[in-house]
Formats: structure tokens, C-alpha cells, sequence
């Protein structure tokens, strides 16, 4: 599997981190019980498209939007996590 | 016996080889099988289960029957394809698969038992009596289960792992693959060519057509040349690509030095992963056997090796050949042989109406029905079309099948072949792997003519698909015959007809896996073991899912086929692994103090990737205990020197690093003044500790974080997530410096006055007060100074960048020694920190909240962080949970261990009664064992007296439960 990332290009999958679902960028504000039980715990399992966060880590540690389809394998977009933020914003 | 005037070998150059210790000669360009088949020897292994004597069959990596180990000193490689491996004045090679020798194989007595041992034979008997399964059954069956076997020694042989890119990767060097790889590399393309053999030509090898007027494998030379002498060329030969994988990446297996005597340092193979913009797959196709009785009697070859062992290797397989076919292709062989002045006994085509002649006695219509002969074929029975038998003398039968295009890359990302009636074969499914085209016999395209082409056109393909314009490149003359075949996979009758060569399946078998209900291709493939072997079934699955479509009534296409996965070709492991072995296994991070902590003798152990000095032993101490216990009270009562380079440094700075800090940290950092230390915890989201440490302010908008040795990295990913994907506008920028800074702990009362002998000025409490820090010199160095402990004495920190650390480290070392001091290590630091109950990795293990360190009121309630919400949750505080605790012996305890359990004393030492556990343990000089741990609400039983139970370790004692801080509650050796 290869990524490529915004900044350095077309990469092995061995330089980057998987951490989970882009959910995580949408954090909920300060002592909303249950909204943070959603945002720590309850995920979609899509058999298709998902968006979840990766990061270069062995290149140049930007953490990245990977959207992809999991029954496909394909990559369909690649993009830095704080662009995402700031467009969503 | 050779052929004069045939062959691509050297005839000039003899090569001497050994097989089953006997020493034989070849010719340069022979391979084992075709040496062997040269010198007469026709027997060269045993069957798997029935151990039947065999030959070889084919002439590619598929052969089912050729697998021999080599032996090199004590290192052996099993398994090795007799029909792919050079020989070489080095070679030891041996068969495989007997007990006793090849000839005299005493497990051939399975043979004899073919009755009970059909398909399914081990799920039915060795049920009973039950006992007899670990002590007799089991042995004996892996006794004489497996093929080749492991020299157990320890494997010495070099392996490599290699990347490669290139626009356009070309699989096989045969008509299509030589055309694709030219039409790429004249329009400009960066070009990989891999080829299995060890010749380029893929099958023009083996063949006697001509293209545009030369011979084949001649044509096929001359184009390689001119490849080789182009600069976007790559030429690898002997390499097998095994896989296909997600984004253009492909596996290859290069055979690099197991063809030569002496390797002269390169290693035996290279394991690549191969990435390409686009891909020709031009692997071309395998010829399938005919099933009838006693068909795998050594002798009985694919129709093609007969004629590819004449044209490629000079040498006949047999005197008296006969060949049976179903399909035209069967009938070149014949021709070949007859041109080559070799006597042909008969041609036996299964179909009534084969267009086919010649001056040798043909069957049309007529079946082989069986074979004789035990040690090698002797003679055949065939059934014409008028149903009269007729034996016949013959020393070799061909038999085909029809070819099977060799789909199998095509299929490793989740890819069906589709059953084409006219071809009577599965040929790929188009865009099966995305970016990779098809070309030649591997989809189906047959003629010589046709791969040409088709090389030419998928080539064009590729480069219009990643933007390179492709240069028109003539199709070279060549035959251009039609594929002309008939179904025949199984000849009906008695005995046993041979499938699955490699694992002893026959079509009887499958037919009992159907009679069984197995009749699902993947259970048949399960219950019979077909496909299962080496050559995955190379040579049988679309054979045996023929018989079993036929069984069971249904169309091939409706039964389908098994799934096929990578690798190609087997991969030994010690390639995929190459280097991970011994030092290789993990990279090796070392301190700048690692030579002289070497040099004095101390024990290194791995904390993580880092190496540490577990302790410094001194003359007449035996023990580490010993050493320990020296060094701990060292520190106590005079000095030591520790380095604590391996921590995680990292540098923020910014505006917003206040800010960002008190984000990431539970307490507030933005308060911190210039010049001062503060301790940190950080959680993670979910409310559990991450991290702890200290962070110091160096400047109004920079800090230096440390963290622990072991969360290093997860920290430094976790701060720029933070930033990144939580905070993004914040204006702070960090980067890790642990290995640029070497930083030594000085700790102990006569810490201050052994820095004093060292720093060009002095410092007192005013400038380095308890928790401060700043710059100081030191022999003209800017150094770092931080007044930390984390052994509770007086003790600093001192951090100068990497290359002054082992100057340093020495000049720390001859100071303390002044003082009466000197180095420390791990157990020393472990004991001292045990003793202030400072807490590791080894409490903070993960499942611990704040609160169960009995931090939560460092949480700040004035700001958000990192976990604050998610650590309120009902469950994460309370009386139910584990909390940190001391553990000190009651009455003579002997042993205490970390991991151990705590239970009421009462209580049996049972899981459900567990109510703690004991996570480090370490020895006082001054106050004995002391353990930490955590106890369900441990705060609030401080004085109870539990049980500390190991089962594995065998321990049971008692321990009262206490405070974890076991010395100087109140701090005031660090402030002194």
C-alpha cells in the first residue's frame, strides 16, 4: 500500500502511523459526557469509503485525511489534517 | 542422453555436481534437471504420502516432482526446484522424502496401503485410542510428513531486502514481455524487466519457432541486447515476482548467489519490493497433465518439457517417446522430436477429428488408459477410437492437457478468472489489479504471432495510462496458429490417476471429497489436500476442479476456482526477514556514555531501542545486589552520575507554547516563569495517563518537554496530532531533540559541590533553586542546567549537546569519584525512586487514571486539556478503583516480585479475589524490600496486612500495605 502525502510525495505505507477514523477531529468541548463517549468510542463501519487519519510519521510528521475505500483498496484523496480543520471552520 | 546440435548450453564447458553424493558431469547452462536427465537419471525423489518413485515432469518452476535440499557446510536450503536451479562445481544437492534411500525407500509400503489412505484418511483414523495420539500417531506422522528438511543450525547464509521504482514493470521475458519491454524503453519509459530463468526468452527457449526468420530464442537474445544497452533498462534475471500488491507495489524474489560456488560476499537472494507506475504481466501459461492410471510413474512428462528439455538443453528424455494430447500444441512436440532424428512411438490424440499428420503411427480418437513400469515407464495401454487396447513400448509419454494462462498475479488483489469455453482455460479478469496489463499466453493469447502483438499493445496501454507517449514499434514476423483443443482431463477407468503430483491426490479422491459432501472447491481443496503442496497446485487445481465439476454435475465456471494468493513461488522467510536476525532484529540506539559504561564493566540492558547500564560493578562485588546496594547508598550519602540521555527532549517554542502545554498537560503550564521546572502529567482523551515529566521554560516562548524513555515517540506523535488536527492555528512549533542533547543526572548531597569543581562559575541555591534551571559553562560549553531529582536528593540535570557528552560523562565520573561517588545505573535509579514512590512506565502502564496515581487534583479547573473530560467519567474515580500504594514486608519476607497479586489473607489466591497488584519491586540498603502497586481503594488501608501471591514464581507472603513515598515525605533532601 502507498500514500501520497501533500508535502513529500508518494510513500510506502511503512512511513506513516494509523491512528483511526477522522472523527477524532471533531472533538467535543469541555464536560459534554456524552458527546466525548461518542467521539472516544462509537464508530461507523463502512464496507466502502472511510475517512480515518494517518500520519508521515517517518517523514515529515504532518498528519493527513486519508480517504479511501476499504473493500477496493483504493486511495481516492490525501490531505492534510489541518487544512481539513480549517476548511470545515 | 544428449542431442548433438540442440541446446543452449555450452557444450565446451564441463561442470562437475554432486547429487545423493554421487559426482556427475553437466554443461554450463544445464540445470539440475536437465543434468540429471542427460547423465540417465530418471528417479530423483518420492511422492509425499504414497512415496512413489518420480521424475521429473516439467521443464518451469512449477515441477512438481524436483525438489532437492542443498547442503553448504552445516546450512541447508530444502526445497530447491531442480528444474530452475544452475548447477555449479559447489553443488551438494539431495533428494528428498525418503527414509532409507531414494531406491530403496521403506515408507513405499504406503503404497501398498493406497486402500486405507485416500482422502480424508487422517481426519478418519488415528482417533483411537485416544492416548496413542501424542505418543505414537503424532511422531511417527510428522516423522514422515513434509518435504526437505532444516539443517537446525543456526542460519548463516547473508539475505537482502531491496526497493526498486521504475514507469514500467515487465513480468516475463517471452515474446509478449520482450515487446512490451521495448515498446516501453524506446518511447522512454524507466523500464524493470524481470525474468525467473536465468535466460531472457521465456519460452522460446524451449521452442523451435522462428521470428522474422531467426530462431526464437536467438531473435529473443538480440533483443535483450539492445535492451541491456539502454540507460532506462533494468534487466533483473532470476527474479520470480511473487506478488501484486495495493498501489503499484509488487514482491520479486532474486536468486542471486545460490547459482555459484562462491557468493564472493553477495547475498544468497534478494527479497524486492518492487513499486511501478504501471505493469505488463506477460508470465505466460503452464501445461496442464491428463489424468490416467499410474501417470506419475518417472518418465511421464508434460508434452512440452519433452520437447523444451531437446531445444533448450540438448537432451532427450527418452529413446522411445510417445505423446498424448487433446489439443494441437501436443503435436510441435512431436514434430520437434522427429526433426531432432529422436524415435516417436505414437501420437495419441484424444480427439477424432485432430488435423494432424505424420510418419509415425498416430491415434486419433485414443486414449492412454494406463502406464507400466515402477522405477520408470516401461510401456502404455491406450484405447483407440475402434475400443481395441493396444500396449505399446515407450521409454517417455508426453501428455497434455491444454495450457493454463498463468493468471495467478492477476489474482492477488481480490481477482476472479473468467472460464473461456473456446480456450478451455480460466483467463484473467481485465483490471483485476489497477495498473497492471495483461499480455501473451498469461491472457490467453497463444500464438507466437498474438504475444508479440499483444506485448506491443499493452504496452501502449500502460504508458497512455501514466502519460508517456508511446513510439509505434512493428510486430516481428511469427506463426500466428489458432488454439485448437478438446476437453480431456481424466481418462476413466481402474486404479489410481494422478491429479496433484506433489501431494498424492488423485481423481478418485476428489471424487470422494464430492461423495462426501465436500463439494465446494474450497472444502475439496481442504479435505484432499490438492493444491496444497509447494506448487500450490500448479499443476492441478484447474484439472481437479474439472473432475470435481464433473462429479457433482455442474459447469466449470459454476464451480470456480481456489483463491490465489501470493506468493507466486515459494519465498523463503529468511529473505522477507533479511538482516532482522540477532543485532538486525531492532536498530540499536546508544548513549554517548556507552563506551566508557562498557569499558567499566557494566552489564547493558534495553530499555526500549536504547542500551543502559544496568550497574557498575566494583572489585570484590559478586552480586549486582552488591553493586546495587553500593550505588544506592552512594547516592544517598555522597554522589552519582546516571545517564538520562534516553529521556525524550522536546523543543517548543512559539507564542502559543503556554498555551498549547496547558492543552496537552493536566496542570498549567503558562503560569511558569522563566527559568523554572515544573512536573507534568499528560492523559490521553480517554481520561489514562500518557505521560509524565518535566517541562522547563527556557525563554518567554520556549520550553524543553522531556518525557519518558519508553513514550518517547508516542508523546512527540501525540503533540503534533494535538497541534495538527485539535489546535492548528496556535502559533507553536516543536521538534524532538533527544539525540542532539547528552544529559547527565548528578544527584546526591555533594551534588552542588562536585558541579562547583566543574563549571567555569559557580552556582548556589539563589541561582539553582529547587525546580530552577538556566545556562551555565562548563569548560567553555554552553550548557543546560536543571535542578530535578528523581531519586529525592539535591541533584541537577546537565544537558550539553551530544558531542561534549562523552567528555563530559568522564569528567562527571572523575569529579564524583573526588566526592566519594561515581557512576550509577538502572537498578540503583529504579531502587531510588522506589524508595520516594516516583512512578514508571511500570505504573503507568495504560489502564491508570490520574486519580489512581492520586494526581487528580492536579488537574487544573480554570482550563480544558487533553483527557479532562473523559477521566470525570462514572468508573474512572472512586473507592472501586486500583489505587497506588506502597507494599513493605510484614514479619521475614524473603521475596517480593512485581506482578505479583494482592489478596486478603483469607482469601483464596483465586482470580476473582484478586483485589491489586504489585508493579515494582526494589531492595533499600536502608529500609529492605519495598514494593509499589495498586490496591482496590489502597488510599484508605493504608496499615492492612494482604497477601502477595505469584503463582508462576512461586510466591506467597505476606505485606502491609502503606504509603508509596517510603522516604522523606516532606522533600527536603531535594531542597537542601
Amino acid at each position: 500500500m502507498r500514500l501520497t502525502c501533500p508535502i513529500c510525495g508518494d510513500r510506502d505505507r511503512r512511513e506513516f502511523y494509523y491512528l483511526g477514523a477522522a472523527d477524532y477531529l471533531d472533538r467535543p468541548v469541555e464536560g459534554e459526557a456524552e458527546a466525548t463517549h461518542r467521539y472516544l468510542h462509537l464508530r461507523d463501519n463502512p464496507a466502502g469509503v472511510t475517512r480515518d487519519l494517518w500520519q508521515h510519521e517517518a517523514g515529515c510528521a504532518a498528519w493527513l485525511v486519508v480517504e479511501r475505500n476499504v473493500t477496493t483498496h483504493e486511495i481516492l484523496q490525501v490531505s492534510l489534517a489541518k487544512d481539513e480543520i480549517r476548511d470545515a471552520r | 542422453m544428449r542431442v548433438d546440435g540442440k541446446g543452449l548450453v555450452h557444450r565446451d564447458q564441463s561442470v562437475s555436481f554432486k547429487f545423493d553424493g554421487q559426482t556427475y558431469k553437466g554443461l554450463a547452462g544445464d540445470t539440475l534437471a536437465s543434468a540429471l536427465m542427460a547423465n540417465g537419471v530418471r528417479l530423483i525423489g518420492r511422492s509425499f504420502k504414497y512415496h512413489r518413485p518420480r521424475g521429473i515432469m516439467s521443464d518451469g518452476p512449477q515441477d512438481p516432482n524436483g525438489l532437492v535440499e542443498l547442503h553448504r557446510g552445516d546450512q541447508i536450503t530444502p526445497n530447491v526446484r531442480m528444474t530452475q536451479q544452475e548447477i555449479h562445481a559447489g553443488i551438494d544437492a539431495r533428494s528428498q522424502n525418503h527414509w532409507g534411500n531414494l531406491t530403496w525407500d521403506v515408507l513405499e509400503l504406503n503404497d501398498l496401503m493406497a486402500p486405507f489412505l485416500g482422502a480424508g484418511f487422517y481426519y478418519k483414523t488415528f482417533m483411537w485410542p485416544k492416548a496413542f495420539w501424542e505418543k505414537l500417531y503424532e511422531p511417527i506422522i510428522r516423522r514422515a510428513a513434509g518435504l526437505g528438511s532444516l539443517s537446525m543450525a543456526h542460519n548463516s547464509d547473508d539475505y537482502e531486502k531491496a526497493f526498486a521504482f521504475c514507469d514500467v514493470l515487465v513480468i516475463g521475458s517471452g515474446p509478449a514481455g520482450i515487446m512490451a519491454a521495448l515498446t516501453a524503453a524506446r518511447s522512454g519509459a524507466d523500464v524493470i524487466l524481470c525474468e525467473e530463468d536465468f535466460r531472457f526468452g521465456g519460452r522460446l527457449n524451449f521452442e523451435s519457432y522462428d521470428i522474422d526468420g531467426q530462431p526464437g530464442a536467438a531473435w529473443a537474445a538480440a533483443r535483450v541486447e539492445e535492451l541491456s544497452e539502454m540507460e532506462n533498462v533494468r534487466l533483473m534475471r532470476r527474479t520470480t515476482v511473487t506478488g501484486a500488491y495495493d498501489g503499484g507495489t509488487y514482491a520479486a524474489l532474486e536468486r542471486v548467489a545460490q547459482h555459484v560456488s562462491d557468493p564472493k560476499g553477495a547475498p544468497l537472494e534478494t527479497f524486492w519490493r518492487i513499486v511501478a507506475k504501471g505493469a505488463v504481466y506477460a508470465a505466460g501459461a503452464m501445461e496442464r497433465p491428463i489424468a490416467f492410471r499410474n501417470n506419475d510413474r518417472p518418465g511421464i512428462m508434460m508434452a512440452s518439457a519433452i520437447r523444451g528439455y531437446l531445444n533448450r538443453y540438448g537432451v532427450a528424455p527418452g529413446k522411445r517417446i510417445t505423446l498424448f494430447g487433446n489439443n494441437d500444441d501436443a503435436f510441435r512436440s512431436a514434430l520437434d522430436l522427429q526433426a531432432a532424428g529422436l524415435e516417436v512411438a505414437a501420437y495419441i490424440d484424444s480427439r477424432p477429428d485432430a488435423e494432424i499428420k505424420g510418419d509415425f503411427p498416430i491415434y486419433k480418437g485414443a486414449r492412454i488408459t494406463g502406464a507400466r513400469g515402477r522405477m520408470r515407464v516401461d510401456g502404455v495401454t491406450l484405447r483407440t477410437a475402434q475400443d481395441q487396447e493396444v500396449w505399446l513400448t515407450t521409454d517417455c509419454v508426453g501428455m497434455s492437457g491444454g495450457w493454463n494462462p498463468t493468471v495467478h498475479l492477476t489474482c492477488h488483489m481480490n481477482g476472479r478468472p473468467q472460464w473461456n469455453e473456446q480456450l478451455v482455460a480460466f483467463i484473467p479478469t481485465p483490471g483485476s489489479v489497477p495498473g497492471m496489463e495483461v499480455a501473451g499466453a498469461a491472457g490467453g493469447t497463444f500464438s507466437t504471432k498474438g504475444c508479440l502483438k499483444s506485448g506491443i499493445f499493452r504496452a501502449k496501454t500502460v504508458l497512455d495510462a501514466i502519460g508517456i507517449s508511446a513510439k509505434t514499434t512493428p510486430a516481428p514476423e511469427a506463426e500466428d496458429s489458432a488454439t485448437k483443443i478438446s476437453p480431456l482431463w481424466v481418462v476413466p477407468g481402474k486404479g489410481r490417476a494422478w491429479i496433484d503430483f506433489q501431494n498424492d491426490v488423485t481423481a478418485k479422491d476428489v471424487a470422494l471429497a464430492a461423495q462426501e459432501n465436500f463439494k465446494s472447491v474450497e472444502h475439496m481443496k481442504r479435505y484432499t489436500t490438492q493444491g496444497m503442496a509447494p506448487d500450490q497446485g500448479k499443476n492441478s487445481n484447474i484439472n481437479a476442479l474439472a473432475v470435481l465439476a464433473d462429479v457433482t454435475g455442474r459447469s466449470i465456471p459454476e464451480t470456480g476456482t481456489t483463491t490465489y494468493r501470493p506468493p507466486y513461488t515459494p519465498v523463503s522467510i529468511a529473505a522477507m526477514g533479511a538482516y532482522a536476525q540477532g543485532h538486525g532484529f531492532a536498530p540499536q540506539r546508544l548513549t554517548t556514555s556507552h563506551v566508557a559504561s562498557v569499558k567499566a564493566g557494566a552489564p547493558m540492558i534495553e530499555a526500549g531501542l536504547w542500551y543502559r547500564p544496568s550497574y557498575f560493578p566494583k572489585a570484590g562485588e559478586v552480586t549486582w545486589r552488591q553493586s546495587c546496594d553500593r550505588e544506592v547508598e552512594m547516592v544517598r550519602n555522597h554522589v552519582g552520575v546516571c545517564d538520562v540521555s534516553t529521556l525524550g527532549k522536546i523543543d517548543i517554542q512559539g507564542p502559543d507554547a503556554g498555551a498549547f502545554l496547558d492543552f496537552v498537560y493536566i496542570n498549567t503550564f503558562s503560569t511558569l516563569k522563566v527559568g523554572r521546572v515544573r512536573y507534568g502529567v499528560m492523559l490521553r482523551e480517554d481520561g489514562h495517563v500518557m505521560d509524565d515529566g518535566t517541562t522547563a521554560r527556557l525563554g518567554e516562548h520556549h520550553f524543553v518537554m522531556t518525557t519518558t524513555t519508553a513514550a518517547a515517540g508516542q508523546v512527540m506523535r501525540h503533540l503534533e496530532f494535538v497541534h495538527q488536527c485539535l489546535c492548528p492555528d496556535m502559533d507553536v512549533r516543536f521538534i524532538s531533540t533527544t539525540e542532539q542533547w547528552a544529559q547527565f543526572a548528578v544527584a546526591g548531597p555533594k551534588s552542588r559541590d562536585l558541579l562547583n569543581g566543574l563549571l567555569d562559575a559557580p552556582i548556589d541555591n539563589d541561582s539553582f533553586p529547587f525546580m530552577g534551571c538556566g545556562d551555565v559553562s562548563v569548560g567553555e560549553i554552553t550548557a543546560r542546567l536543571f535542578r530535578i531529582s528523581f531519586s529525592g536528593e539535591h541533584a541537577y540535570e546537565i544537558a550539553v549537546p551530544s558531542r561534549y557528552g562523552a567528555a563530559l560523562f568522564d569528567a562527571l565520573c572523575t569529579a564524583a569519584k573526588e566526592q566519594g561517588g561515581g557512576p550509577y545505573g538502572m537498578e540503583a535509579l529504579n531502587v531510588l525512586r522506589i524508595e520516594k514512590g516516583f512512578i514508571t512506565h511500570a505504573e503507568i502502564h495504560g489502564r491508570v487514571t490520574a486519580f489512581d496515581i492520586g494526581m487528580e487534583r492536579m488537574i487544573s479547573g480554570k482550563k480544558d486539556c487533553i483527557g479532562k473530560t473523559a477521566a470525570q467519567r462514572p468508573g474512572l474515580l472512586g473507592d472501586t478503583r486500583e489505587q497506588l500504594v506502597g507494599l513493605k514486608p510484614a514479619g521475614a519476607v524473603k521475596k517480593m516480585n512485581a506482578g505479583a497479586f494482592l489478596f486478603s489473607p483469607n482469601d483464596e489466591p483465586t482470580r476473582t479475589a484478586q483485589q491489586g497488584y504489585s508493579t515494582s519491586v526494589g531492595f533499600s540498603p536502608t529500609r529492605g524490600m519495598l514494593a509499589l502497586g495498586f490496591l482496590r481503594n489502597g488510599r484508605a488501608r493504608h496499615g492492612e496486612t494482604l497477601k502477595l501471591v505469584d503463582h508462576l514464581r512461586d510466591l506467597e507472603t505476606l505485606v502491609e500495605v502503606c504509603d508509596p513515598v517510603f522516604l522523606d515525605p516532606e522533600g527536603t533532601r531535594a531542597r537542601g
